[in-house]
């Protein structure tokens, strides 16, 4: 419920958390890591979006069904980004039949 | 309202007649918010789709193009709107003690910072447009990447475009919460509409965290 008040450390220390998630995502950025560049940078901001919505947007003290909510937002946007990749990244495949 | 809930909750006069408690209808309004923000979520998805579709077509033209936008400018923009989140938390916090001035110069903070990270965007978009990086007639880009370029820089301004103006809306709504705390609307007791302005708040920070290293960082190690 959101009548649990959160202490404002928390906040802060999520704040610093970002702060280096972001210095540290333009750092790798500039190395060259082939294809692990962009997963290295996804993987990040994944994290960092996950921190934001768990205490910034409160969800980690949030009843089960907004849970569900938030869960199935991240769910029918994998079936968009899997569901569409499955088609353009195995067009190629015809070549090979 | 019915007599059974104001006896209940002793006639708070932000209780809406079909809700039987505040705390109900928090909960209400909450899972409401978030509800718009799925489709926010897929919303953007379909950009997202879309540039990955192009890229994973085009990669080196995307990690050119790439590289005419600004790292440090980016980079600061990011500082900047992850401060406004922080102001934004620390907002909803005050809100929830009834801390009413804490709140307002919160809600402040958090409308400058919105402010400067769309004075900084507006001057990014302004040296794209003085280097003729817009897509159409006027567009100018060395010659191999020069249709694919385009459409990078399509995506580019639509999706920081849609980015920016659900930054102006945030603060159109963060002024309405200014008016609301100013007038005693708000109180401890009925904080929620400041909650799920903040879910809002927090949600455009978090697109703006993707669009961020999808946008300005590919392929930086090479140049």
């Amino acid at each position: 419920m959101s009548s649990h008040i959160l202490p404002k450390r928390v906040y802060y220390t999520i704040f610093a958390i970002l702060l280096f998630c972001t210095y540290l995502t333009v750092q790798i950025a500039f190395f060259d890591l082939g294809a692990l560049n962009t997963v290295a940078a996804l993987a990040i901001a994944t994290f960092k979006a996950t921190i934001v919505v768990l205490f910034f947007m409160h969800v980690k003290y949030s009843t089960r069904l907004t849970w569900a909510v938030v869960l199935g937002s991240v769910f029918w946007l994998g079936i968009l980004l899997a569901l569409t990749m499955s088609d353009y990244l195995t067009r190629v495949w015809r070549t090979y039949g | 309202m019915s007599h059974e809930a104001a006896a209940h909750q002793g006639h708070h006069p932000a209780l809406a007649h079909h809700f039987d408690s505040l705390a109900q209808q928090t909960e209400a309004t909450t899972l409401g918010m978030w509800v718009f923000l799925v489709t926010e979520v897929l919303f953007f998805g379909g950009l997202f789709a879309t540039y990955m579709i192009y890229r994973s077509w085009y990669p080196d033209a995307f990690a050119v193009a790439s590289h005419e936008l600004d790292v440090v400018l980016g980079t600061t923009n990011t500082v900047v709107l992850i401060t406004s989140s922080l102001t934004m938390a620390l907002a909803v916090h005050a809100a929830q003690l009834g801390q009413r001035k804490l709140l307002m110069t919160f809600l402040i903070l958090t409308m400058i910072l919105g402010g400067v990270f769309l004075g900084i965007k507006s001057v990014e978009y302004y040296h794209k447009f003085v280097e003729h990086h817009i897509p159409g007639p006027g567009f100018q880009f060395e010659k191999e990447y020069f249709r694919h370029a385009q459409i990078f820089f399509s995506l580019y301004f639509v999706m920081t475009g849609l980015h920016a103006i659900h930054m102006i809306i945030g603060i159109g709504i963060m002024l309405v919460m200014l008016w609301w705390s100013w007038n005693g609307t708000i109180t401890a007791e009925y904080s929620s509409p400041i909650e799920i302005s903040g879910l809002y708040w927090h949600f455009v920070d978090i697109v703006w965290i993707f669009l961020f290293p999808l946008l300005y960082l590919i392929g930086r190690h090479a140049h």
